[in-house]
């Protein structure tokens, strides 16, 4: 197998953008000043981060050489960089977690999946028939780096532990039974 | 065959009452307080109708079935956790008789497993239990005719109290209190349905099966489950999870030597997404990829088939 330093390969880029006016085009900017060749862009506009960002991915091809100063240039300029390189966020993840939702915190809860697993909420769905002081449910899709379900799992069930919630687990990998 | 069968619930009775369609003789029959015993074959007719209007099957004593003439014991008295005793006992007597003995009763095979096999070592006797998972389907037996060492994983709905609950409260939307009522006045659910909706009964089957699976390497008993019941399932989880295309079951799995029972989310249309009281087991082959084997899962004549299955192949 050739892994010479000139040899283009295509990466994925994960950013976090500030949901403000030309913030993609900034993003972009320093893409394409530095040698990467853009093949798409998937900016989740519907769907906000916990931290009230918009999530963008972006596939590119470049050199590893030039990859590495589109990274560097991309964090120069501001932007967010959350995930580069060869490997994707290829596994989703489904789950429904039940019990104090609201009252635990739930913004907070995602967060800290978020945050100790590098898996990203890529869609949430709350239903709390009985008003949010009581119990409630909330199904939540999850992208995570291939490999890591175990991990993500795991960390999902310490903090549902801990907040006393349940957590319904997806029978395998990406839900597929 | 000459058959003694200890225990006069659904499955004993089931299997009194069809040994004869399957060429076998009962000589022995016991439930807790009485037995009919006659080495000749017992009026299999008129036990089940006195167990049914006086509530003892005979006159005899029950110990005295298990010193009968018979060539396999039947045990299928109710299953009991820990020293899995009278079952156990009554297992061990067989054996040590060098007669087979066939389990409907999930205690011995699932908290003594290596007990009962140093016991069938010994004996010219064997053990067998298919009816001890998963009712009528053929899930042990199968996965003998595969050789354990060619099946990876097993997944499946192995209660059917818990797959009814969940499917009517997706259904209809209802409450998992309300379903639970509902099951009880249908005789889905027993009375006292704990070991149904707390997972314990599917951890047993889950734990028989790893045993099974292991050859005699280790063994699994209940203490060896991670078990999950779905008393807290929420009729709004459901509902979530439907409006994603999935749902909610019970499911025992079974894989690299961990047993584990819990609720878990599945596609609507995956073939362990089954409804009412339906069972299913998912075998994962090395060569030949899964293997769905449904069906019914408990009942008297459903479970009293798979005994008579062993029976057959002995």
């Amino acid at each position: 197998m050739s892994d010479s330093t000139d040899e283009v390969r295509s990466y994925t880029v994960r950013l976090e953008l500030v949901d403000e006016p030309g913030e993609l085009l900034r993003a972009l900017d320093p893409i394409a000043n530095n040698g990467g060749n853009l093949l798409s862009i998937f900016h989740e506009r519907g769907n906000v981060t916990p931290r009230g960002h918009i999530p963008v991915e972006v596939d590119l091809e470049a050199t590893p050489e030039r990859f590495d100063g589109i990274v560097d240039a991309l964090r120069d300029a501001g932007i967010n960089v959350i995930q580069a390189g060869a490997e994707q966020y290829s596994e989703a993840l489904t789950i429904i977690l039940t019990g104090h939702l609201v009252n635990t915190d739930l913004s907070d809860t995602l967060s800290r999946i978020h945050e100790s697993t590098d898996a990203t909420v890529t869609d949430l769905s709350l239903s709390a028939p009985e008003g949010t002081d009581d119990a409630s449910s909330a199904r939540i899709r999850l992208a995570t780096e291939e490999g890591a379900v175990d991990e993500t799992m795991s960390a999902i069930r310490a903090v549902a532990d801990e907040k006393g919630l349940h957590v319904i687990e997806p029978l395998a990998a990406g839900g597929e039974a | 065959m000459r058959l003694a069968v200890i225990g006069a619930g659904a499955v004993g009775s089931s299997v009194v009452e069809l040994a004869s369609d399957h060429g076998h003789s009962v000589t022995a029959f016991a439930d807790s307080s009485s037995a009919v015993i006659d080495s000749a074959g017992i009026d299999t007719a008129e036990a089940l109708d006195r167990k049914r209007t006086d509530g003892v099957v005979g006159s005899d004593e029950p110990a005295d079935a298990l010193s009968a003439d018979y060539d396999v014991l039947v045990e299928a008295t109710p299953t009991t956790l820990g020293d899995a005793e009278p079952g156990f006992g009554h297992v061990q007597t067989a054996l040590e008789r060098d007669r087979h003995a066939v389990l409907a009763n999930k205690g011995p095979v699932a908290e003594r497993y290596a007990d009962v096999r140093s016991l069938e070592r010994e004996s010219d006797g064997s053990v067998l239990f298919e009816a001890t998972v998963g009712g009528a389907m053929p899930i042990l037996s199968t996965i003998n005719d595969f050789d354990p060492s060619h099946i990876t994983a097993v997944r499946g709905v192995l209660n059917g109290t818990a797959n009814f609950i969940l499917s009517r409260m997706a259904t209809e939307g209802l409450d998992y209190e309300h379903v639970l009522a509902e099951a009880q006045d249908l005789g889905v659910a027993e009375a006292d349905p704990t070991f149904d909706v707390d997972g314990t009964d599917a951890a047993l089957k889950g734990v028989i099966i790893a045993n099974v699976l292991s050859g005699d390497e280790t063994e699994y008993t209940l203490d060896d489950a991670v078990v999950e019941g779905i008393q807290d399932i929420s009729g709004s989880a459901l509902e979530l999870a439907r409006a994603d295309g999935r749902t909610v079951r019970l499911i025992a799995e079974v894989v690299e030597g961990s047993v584990r029972v819990g609720p878990r989310l599945v596609p609507d249309n995956a073939p362990l997404a089954v409804s009412g009281t339906r069972n299913i087991a998912q075998l994962e082959t090395e060569h030949a990829g899964q293997l769905n084997i449904s069906g019914r899962g408990a009942g008297g004549p459903e479970t009293a088939s798979a005994v008579l299955a062993d029976i057959g192949r002995l």
